[in-house]
């Protein structure tokens, strides 16, 4: 018994059972370690991923309920071109020890993409689930501003 | 890292270079040259810090990245001397070796405040770090590393230039000292270019040249904000942690070790756990099991299922038993009085009063894990951690095989915080990996593991007496009570018991730069085995607290301005300190009217080398007391790189507001109560303040910058409380006795 899915554009078969929380299935058995366990419990977002476009906690969805294709921080870039929000945090140098930050990319991509303008208030409420212990908060919410002036056409920096 | 993997085979001493700091202690066994433990297979190593191979250069940073920023600074102390291109450096962890000792470590280990530091005092505390490399201690902690890597960093950058140079004057016949460098080439005076990589091989071999170290005047790269060497990898999901190495036929682990700290199991069934889809085996580790599966998420199943009978522990069974314990310390005679000024048992008390902080987790982004693989008896582990050759130590131990057959890569630390020091993961590792040889192990702890078995950062008590006249203080009278993290923490690490007066137990209050005319702080040892270890600054985390509060009230009970109080006292004691009292008050513009549901405190601590002010701005909002902004200025000395030093004070600012707004760790029969973030959190995006930093320069002396942000934050926002509501809270977390925003 296997489970199919799409992850990174890429078809993939599961064989871990249908109830392992996808979280486990990219990690372990896809080799994906971009994506960060932090809790378990949906308390610390270093788990997030999309699937089509949504941003979700990968240790909340079981592999066999997965609805749609699977993006994760491997998959955020091009190859070597990194997308506007990873070149964002690299200008506001975002990253300390990095551990949060695929799932805060991932989040602030959803972010975007619904709301190409946020203001603080509707940074901070998107962002309110990601956990950051090196507090690089100030850093998320600067980057997340450049990345979406760059996104609009403006000039970024 | 996988580069360091090849790392085989030749060996080369080195001279000078290793021992650049060393050769000044004048001692002989110190001055004997340190084996370079870089040993790479294609390339040639010019000292324990640069690798050049055709890929380029590569520079090896003694210390763990754990967030910090210190490989970017390492890295640039070489790359400066050396003139490597910036971009194309690669920085690597180094291997457990005693070449990469800490001597920066034993800097804060004289019984004198070190913002009173004498010059002989500070060859004193050198020849102490000659002490450490003896021990080897190869720790990233203390918030040491710029000051321990300044010389011998910046020493192997050009004592590797000029070795390259050497070579290419023989082979264009030019004079040495025509030779120029750039970009990681030396140019001749004809315009000749020879790239480092063809030199490098040449160059290892020579006996090191005698260097001169550039003045700060022409450095290029220190002194600005550089692109973090880990930036790119960190938000692409290529940065390598404990728990991300892939190999090949590999198993994945978690344990369940007894909750009930002290006790252990006296039995189990490992039946359930086997029946579930995935789990192959449950090992008995003694005090719980490990269980090995296709995938984690089977084997924290199985852990969870697992029916175990635990034994009790031997701790205190509440936390309220357990302060009282720690209360008991008062009753014997102090373990040190590291501060003791006038008379102040003569000095009748205005104020006498008592405050408490509650132990607390690391609560790291990354729960502990490692990879291990035990292959044809030798040891293989990956492992983020702050002390290399202890957990290869500790790893050879488990394994049952000999130091020489461990290799152990340091690999990214999700957080530190001095959490990673300690070698319980690696134990661990090494034992699975031992019990299922040729099968590689990745271990990963679940939170509520790494939450339940932490090395905590103490709880404390503090009783207080002071007295006020004229608009001064005259009497400021405080003694310590809780169980000594460093008794602790060195003993596991050591092996054997500290003994002495203990000053990381007093410090951030017996060392604050205040003049006070009956001024004592004295440290009770409490005898409580709840595990304890390095927290981010440890001591000052709780004292820092003690003594800011207390000033706070003195200031009060003299109808002062906090703020102006402080200066008074300070000033002239240290106008360092004053500086950074100076430069908060300037940027938060203090004194200038507060509107209605506003309240600001204010806060310094000088630790670790760095003073540190505070200034907490809190709003009363609707849903809550929102902590609006924070004004943050220190003194770290000659600042490295501004960037990286903004980025650290915010960072320990927020840690330190995070405890003192909700950390607390309580504990039922020996057991934490909390397991995970819904039970023990930390500031998020939303509640955590607008923060602008200010960093000085005045302080003559390099400090850390990794821990000082987070001991002033704690007072701070207890101060800025009482302002808001007169309500003085002597305990944290606030949370119970205010509605902060969470
Ligand atoms: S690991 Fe999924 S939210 Fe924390
Ligand atoms: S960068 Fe370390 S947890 Fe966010």
């Amino acid at each position: 018994m296997s489970v199919a899915l799409i992850v990174n554009g890429t078809d993939r078969q599961s064989s871990l059972d249908p109830e392992t929380p996808l979280l486990w299935v990219l990690r372990d058995e896809f080799g994906l370690t971009g994506t960060k366990f932090g809790c378990g419990v949906a308390a610390c977002g270093a788990c997030t991923v999309h699937i089509d476009g949504e941003a979700v906690r990968a240790c909340q969805i079981a592999l066999g309920d997965v609805w749609g294709a699977v993006t994760t921080i491997e998959g955020l870039s091009q190859g070597d071109t990194l997308a506007p929000l990873q070149e964002a945090w690299v200008r506001h140098q975002v990253a300390q020890c990095g551990f949060c930050q695929s799932g805060q990319i991932m989040q602030a991509a959803e972010l975007l993409a619904q709301t190409p303008e946020p203001s603080d208030e509707e940074i901070d409420a998107a962002m309110a689930g990601n956990l950051c212990r090196c507090g690089t908060y100030s850093a998320i919410r600067a980057a997340i501003h450049d990345a979406a002036r760059a996104l609009n056409g403006g000039s970024a920096g | 890292m996988s580069r360091l993997g090849k790392i085989t085979r030749r060996t080369l001493l080195v001279g000078a270079v290793a021992v650049a700091g060393g050769a000044a202690f004048g001692v002989y066994q110190i001055r004997k040259p340190v084996t370079n433990p870089l040993r790479p297979e294609d390339g040639a190593s010019l000292n324990p810090y640069v690798i050049i191979d055709q890929q380029g250069i590569s520079i090896i940073a003694p210390r763990a990245e754990m967030g910090q920023g210190v490989h970017t600074t390492l890295a640039a102390l070489v790359a400066e001397e050396l003139d490597a291109e910036w971009e194309s450096v690669r920085v690597l962890h180094g291997p457990p070796a005693a070449a990469y000792f800490n001597a920066a470590l034993a800097h804060g280990a004289l019984p004198v405040p070190d913002y009173d530091l004498g010059p002989w005092q500070r060859r004193v505390t050198e020849g102490l770090g000659a002490a450490s490399k003896l021990l080897g201690l190869q720790v990233t902690g203390g918030s040491t590393s710029t000051v321990d890597g300044f010389e011998r960093m910046r020493m192997a950058g050009a004592s590797a230039r000029e070795a390259l140079k050497a070579v290419a004057a023989e082979r264009l016949g030019v004079d040495v000292a025509d030779l120029r460098t750039e970009a990681g080439r030396v140019i001749a005076p004809d315009g000749t270019e020879i790239d480092f990589r063809d030199l490098a091989e040449a160059a290892a071999t020579r006996p090191v040249p005698q260097v001169e170290l550039r003045h700060p005047y022409d450095w290029k790269l220190l002194g600005r904000s550089l692109p973090r060497s880990d930036m790119r990898a960190k938000v692409t999901g290529q940065a390598q942690f404990s728990t991300d190495i892939v190999l090949e036929g590999m198993k994945f682990a978690t344990v369940r070790i007894c909750p009930y700290l002290g006790g252990g199991m006296a039995g189990f069934d490992a039946e359930p756990a086997l029946a579930i889809a995935g789990v192959e085996q449950v090992l008995d580790l003694g005090d719980g099991v490990a269980v090995i599966a296709s995938n984690t998420w089977a084997a924290m199943q199985g852990a969870e299922a697992v029916e175990i009978d635990w034994t009790p522990s031997p701790l205190p069974p509440t936390t309220e038993a357990m302060f009282v314990q720690i209360a008991r310390a008062f009753d014997a005679r102090p373990n040190s009085t590291m501060r003791d000024q006038g008379k102040p048992d003569e000095v009748e008390a205005g104020i006498e009063v008592e405050y408490r902080v509650p132990f607390l987790a690391h609560s790291t982004m990354e729960p502990m894990g490692a990879t291990a693989v035990l292959q044809d008896g030798h040891l293989t582990l990956w492992v983020g951690n702050q002390a290399p050759r202890e957990h290869a130590k500790v790893a050879a131990q488990a394994a049952g095989v000999a130091v020489d057959n461990v290799t152990l890569h340091t690999v990214f630390l999700g957080g530190g915080f001095g959490r990673r020091v300690e070698t319980d993961i690696t134990r661990q590792a090494a034992r699975i990996a031992a019990l299922v040889p040729e099968t590689p192990i990745r271990l990963t702890w679940s939170r509520e593991e790494d939450m339940r078995h932490d090395f905590y950062r103490p709880a404390a008590i503090a009783r207080m007496r002071g007295a006020v006249d004229d608009g001064r203080a005259v009497l400021f009278d405080a003694k310590i009570a809780a169980p000594s993290v460093t008794r602790a923490a060195i003993g596991r690490m050591i092996g054997r018991e500290m003994g002495g007066p203990d000053k990381g137990h007093v410090e951030g209050a017996f060392d604050q730069p205040y003049a006070i005319p009956n001024y004592r702080v004295a440290g009770h040892l409490a005898e409580l085995d709840v595990p304890i270890g390095f927290w981010r600054a440890v001591g000052n985390s709780f004292n820092g607290f003690f003594h800011e509060c207390f000033i706070d009230e003195l200031a009060h009970a003299a109808g002062r301005d906090p703020l102006q109080f402080r200066l008074d006292h300070v000033g002239a004691e240290s106008p360092v300190a004053g500086g950074v009292l100076e430069a908060v008050r300037d940027m938060s513009d203090w004194g200038a009217p507060v509107p209605e549901g506003v309240g600001r405190g204010v806060a310094m601590t000088w630790s670790f080398g760095t003073p540190t002010a505070v200034v907490i701005d809190l709003e009363r909002e609707q849903g809550g007391i929102r902590i609006a902004r924070a004004f943050m200025a220190c003194d770290p000395g000659l600042v490295l790189d501004p960037a990286i030093v903004r980025a650290q004070m915010e960072s320990g600012l927020i840690y330190g507001l995070s405890a003192a707004v909700m950390g607390e760790i309580t504990f039922t029969d020996g057991r934490a109560d909390q397991g995970n973030f819904p039970d023990y959190d930390a500031l998020r995006m939303f509640n955590a303040p607008r923060i602008e930093v200010g960093i000085l320069q005045d302080n003559p002396h390099m400090g850390g910058v990794g821990e000082p942000g987070t001991p002033p934050a704690m007072p701070a926002l207890a101060n800025a409380l009482f302002a808001l509501t007169g309500q003085r809270v002597r305990s944290l977390p606030l949370l119970p006795h205010a509605d902060f925003l969470i």
